[in-house]
């Protein structure tokens, strides 16, 4: 894929080491079916985790340090793949596609979907407000305006900066009059 | 209807005590999918008792959900509403990540942990 404006740091991953890909078909499904498969799958995705954050019945802090690391697994994968099944472009036949990757010092959470043009630029537009807002201030003017205009737009991703400390980056690669193939990738330090 | 139960939650208003407890998980499709949570939120606040909104066994919200938390406080800051309680529970992560931006929307909201 030939990627274009990174926002962030995008993380070059190591090829090796631990992870761990679902892919998804999503013109087989409605989206109301498919709909409790994304909370299947975080859970799933915060289980996995918790094999490398062991727990020793003698010491408490590693008990909620495993349990923190997979509320937080469990929940930034749940929003991403929300966001991926209610946005993804179908039509493309594109997969989506999530993939955790663990190094040393971080659960890296990288999803990718296509999407329209259009939604490319909207996306862009909060990227950019984001990178240009401090991240709190916005968190909490998100919070109000969406209980003026009854949304919930950009919450999920807000509340992984704010809330779970999280480093968000972007990639977007256009495919002519195909629409674009979005990366959005979640680094969590551990 | 005082209550909703889903494949994973159940959600309990009970007025006399005016205390709302939402137990189990709950990842609903945006704000439309909460409507019924939503409603009942708004019941909680128009009670003549001092509310109660009882977090403690509610493992899992996701973002949406959260969005209709605070649309709650909003509410009750905008209606004024006397003596809101929310009760979280120390040991579910997102309450511990997430609740307190609650307090930040409603500075007079009683948060407590158990």
């Amino acid at each position: 894929m030939s990627a274009e404006n990174p926002y962030g740091d995008f993380w070059t991953l190591p090829t090796g080491g631990e992870r761990l890909t679902l892919s998804f078909s999503p013109g087989q499904l409605p989206l109301q079916q498919r709909w409790r498969n994304n909370g299947l799958s975080a859970d799933f995705m915060g289980d996995y985790v918790t094999a490398f954050f062991p727990r020793d019945d003698a010491d408490p802090a590693t008990g909620q340090r495993q349990a923190e690391v997979k509320g937080a697994v469990s929940y930034i994968a749940n929003e991403l793949l929300e966001n991926a099944m209610k946005y993804h472009d179908a039509a493309s036949g594109a997969p989506i596609e999530i993939e955790l990757v663990m190094t040393s010092e971080q659960v890296v959470l990288t999803l990718t979907n296509h999407i329209t043009e259009a939604q490319a630029a909207d996306f862009r537009q909060f990227i950019q407000r984001l990178a240009d807002s401090d991240a709190d201030t916005l968190y909490m003017d998100q919070l109000e305006s969406n209980a003026m205009t009854g949304s919930s737009s950009g919450l999920g991703l807000l509340t992984m900066v704010n809330d779970y400390g999280a480093a968000l980056a972007w990639r977007f690669a256009p495919q002519g009059a195909q629409g674009v193939n979005a990366q959005t990738q979640v680094a969590l330090t551990v | 209807m005082n209550t909703i139960e889903g494949e994973n939650y159940a959600i309990a208003l009970d007025e006399p005590s005016a205390r709302l407890t939402m137990n189990g998980t709950l990842r609903l499709n945006g704000l439309d999918e909460y409507a019924p949570v939503s409603a009942l939120l708004s019941r909680l606040l128009s009670l003549p008792t001092a509310p109660t909104l009882d977090l403690t066994c509610l493992g899992f919200l996701n973002s949406s959900g959260i969005a209709v938390l605070s649309k709650f406080v909003i509410e009750a800051r905008t209606k004024q509403v006397a003596g809101l309680s929310i009760i979280g529970s120390e040991t579910v992560p997102w309450q511990t990540k997430s609740l307190r931006n609650l307090q930040r929307l409603m500075p007079s909201l009683a948060l407590s942990w158990q």
